[in-house]
């Protein structure tokens, strides 16, 4: 959550000096800048992720190297999941609570013309970004620890589509279909990842 | 400019509790027996006290075998490696265990600015802070805030050099006194304040029978917590509740960029005064551990369960060998804070809850260390979250940022104390993450998330 809060903070930072350095008066150039900024943001993420990676791959070196039997009390797969939900987490939570907080106050959705469905759109855009956060960090850790580069080209470029897909914004079916088509297969993929298989699934469901 | 007076101690003790991280070992302390030992439980509120903390018991074999507990340290037995196996895979529940009082006081603050408007009026300023910040100048106003930040600090100093002195020369009585009377104050006034204030928020009528009831009891039962025995849990709550009570007033009465600047002061202050070997602090912590005396348990937050605590009463030989300071001794991780008084009364409260019958010294090793954090480090972390939440353009995310910078840092200060072992400043680490993400999420990330929000863009 912390290594999120400060790549949001750099990507900001970034941003800001872009508009303050820019005409703040012309629209498509503050557009431009503001999905400059984004894309920014979404690449200092994943870079953030991955120096989260090395950092707890230190930490399990560590663990390792002092417990007794010689393997660590936590998985990296545990410390990949532990990383997803941190992320998924904070972002989450930057995006929805100052909407809560307003949601609590009086108001009408939409009045000036905006759509109306804008609490409920965001609400399931937050949630599908959380649970790819989370599957993004199982992905991307197993990416760097097996040392498969195309795995971690394809999260960042999921994460990409993801956030390119809300420039569709108001038009919710640009932005919502395909962040849920890609949370599934991510999902999938992560689970398969952690070992999971179509037979444990079946027994989970049938409960043997 | 109405001031307001305080007519007791009480108002400078909260800012001169400091808080230190403390590598436990508290000397175990067999010499209960007069009952000024109890004193000094209580005035911690006020004063910073730092602790230092000696590191971990196999390096202080000296400290464990103290004669009172009359249980030989064995823990040269345990390897260097095993001893650090301990202290990582005791860290993380003590992480926990300090990360929970602290959401929870940040917790209480937060949603107390947010909803009752007394708190975030501004009412006048403390005698301690003379200097207004209505000035027209910016340059003013900065001065302004310098300069009540010096007096403030200075006040602090003073005080904490005070109680050191009372503390060397031995008159636990006065500390007492003071202790008592502070957290009387606290648990009775402000609480009365705070009530009131509750009450006019939410529009809900009390008459003053049921008030005198309900706040009699929870004053009486919070200075019977703190001061003398009670449950660990009740004790914990009673101790975040006016840890919460004077981060609010604090809120309330310091002009704003005082605030900033004196949060700023003190974290360094701290860092000087646990670390330096003249430090107040620092010799305080030092006196203790060579009387074989807890700190002052009433100014200590403690979360251990079974941490041994000097015995209170000597007659009971048989729950010694449970409750020895192997475990102080053995603590990684003390961060003291907590009233004083709350050491002699925990090792009461201890012996009648033994999880596990310990009867043996080798059990002793797996018990559960505690860590303690000190007042005055709660009080400040809430004061910096609520000013967050108090000041930031009503903006939840500068809230959320200040709060997660502020358990890093804890988290980074845990850390630090597993490596040396000693006492250490819990503020200046987490002080610092904590302005610098104030500043620069107000200034730059609250712009950015609003326009993309107004976009619905996501990141």
């Amino acid at each position: 959550a912390f290594f999120w809060l400060v790549s949001l903070l750099l990507s900001s930072l970034i941003w800001f000096i872009a508009v303050k350095a820019s005409d703040s008066r012309d629209v498509p150039l503050q557009k431009g800048l503001l999905i400059f900024g984004v894309m920014f943001s979404v690449l200092l993420q994943e870079t953030f992720r991955f120096l989260y990676y090395k950092l707890l791959r230190k930490a399990i070196e560590g663990l390792v190297a002092l417990s007794e039997d010689g393997c660590s009390p936590i998985s990296i797969q545990q410390m990949a999941y532990v990383a997803g939900v941190g992320f998924g987490l904070m972002s989450g939570a930057f995006s929805m609570i100052n909407l809560l907080a307003d949601a609590l106050g009086p108001g009408t959705v939409g009045i000036h013309g905006d759509s109306q469905l804008y609490f409920l759109t965001s609400a399931f855009m937050t949630m599908v970004l959380i649970f790819l956060h989370t599957f993004w960090g199982i992905l991307f850790f197993h990416g760097c620890e097996h040392r498969r580069w195309w795995e971690i080209t394809a999260v960042v470029v999921m994460h990409l589509a993801v956030s390119g897909s809300t420039f569709c914004n108001p038009l919710y079916v640009g932005s919502l279909v395909p962040s849920y088509i890609l949370m599934a297969v991510a999902a999938a993929w992560a689970y398969l990842l952690s070992g999971g298989s179509a037979q444990n699934l079946r027994r989970f469901l049938l409960c043997k | 400019m109405i001031t307001f007076m305080n007519n007791s101690d009480s108002e400078e003790e909260p800012c001169n509790e400091r808080t230190s991280l403390m590598s436990a070992e508290s000397p175990p302390v067999p010499s209960y027996q007069d009952g000024l030992q109890a004193s000094e439980a209580g005035e911690a509120q006020a004063h910073r006290k730092r602790r230092t903390g000696s590191s971990r018991s196999p390096n202080n074999i000296a400290d464990g075998e103290t004669s009172d507990t009359g249980v030989p340290v064995r823990e040269s037995a345990t390897s260097e490696n095993e001893e650090e196996e301990l202290t990582l895979k005791y860290g993380a529940k003590h992480v926990i265990m300090l990360f929970v009082p602290v959401t929870l006081c940040m917790i209480v603050v937060v949603a107390t600015i947010k909803s009752v408007r007394f708190y975030t009026e501004k009412n006048g300023q403390l005698i301690y802070t003379p200097f207004s910040e209505d000035t027209p100048s910016v340059g003013q106003r900065l001065l302004n805030s310098v300069l009540n930040t010096i007096i403030m600090i200075s006040v602090i100093v003073v005080m904490t050099v005070f109680l050191v002195l009372l503390y060397k020369y031995r008159c636990y009585k006065f500390i007492h006194g003071w202790l008592i009377l502070s957290s009387l104050m606290l648990l009775f006034l402000f609480t009365y304040i705070y009530l009131g204030e509750v009450l006019k928020t939410y529009n809900v009528a009390m008459d003053y029978p049921t008030l005198f009831l309900v706040i009699w009891n929870f004053g009486a039962v919070g200075m019977i917590c703190i001061h003398w025995k009670g449950p660990l849990q009740l004790q914990q709550a009673y101790l975040i509740m006016i840890s919460a009570l004077m981060a609010l007033v604090f809120i309330k009465y310091l002009p704003e960029w005082s605030a900033w600047v004196i949060l700023g002061a003190i974290s360094i202050y701290d860092l000087m005064a646990v670390l330096c070997p003249k430090g107040p602090l620092r010799m305080l912590v030092e006196t203790a551990q060579e009387r074989n005396e807890p700190i002052f348990p009433a100014l200590i937050y403690s979360s251990a369960m079974m941490w041994t605590v000097g015995m209170a009463k000597p007659d009971t030989p048989a729950r010694r060998p449970s409750q020895q300071t192997r475990d102080a001794a053995e603590d990684g991780r003390e961060d003291h804070g907590s009233p004083s008084h709350a050491d002699s009364q925990m090792s009461e409260t201890r012996s009648p809850v033994p999880t596990r019958p310990i009867t043996s010294l080798d059990e002793l090793e797996e018990e559960e260390r505690g860590v303690k954090l000190g007042l005055g480090d709660f009080i400040f972390y809430s004061v910096l979250v609520g000013k967050a939440a108090a000041t930031a353009s009503g903006d939840w995310n500068t809230t959320l940022a200040c709060f997660v910078a502020i358990l890093i840092g804890l988290c980074l200060t845990l850390l630090l104390l597993a490596v040396f072992k000693k006492a250490l400043p819990a503020l200046p680490i987490s002080i610092t993450f904590g302005l610098v993400f104030y500043f620069s999420t107000d200034n730059l990330v609250r712009p950015f998330m609003d326009t993309l929000a107004s976009h619905q863009l996501y990141i």
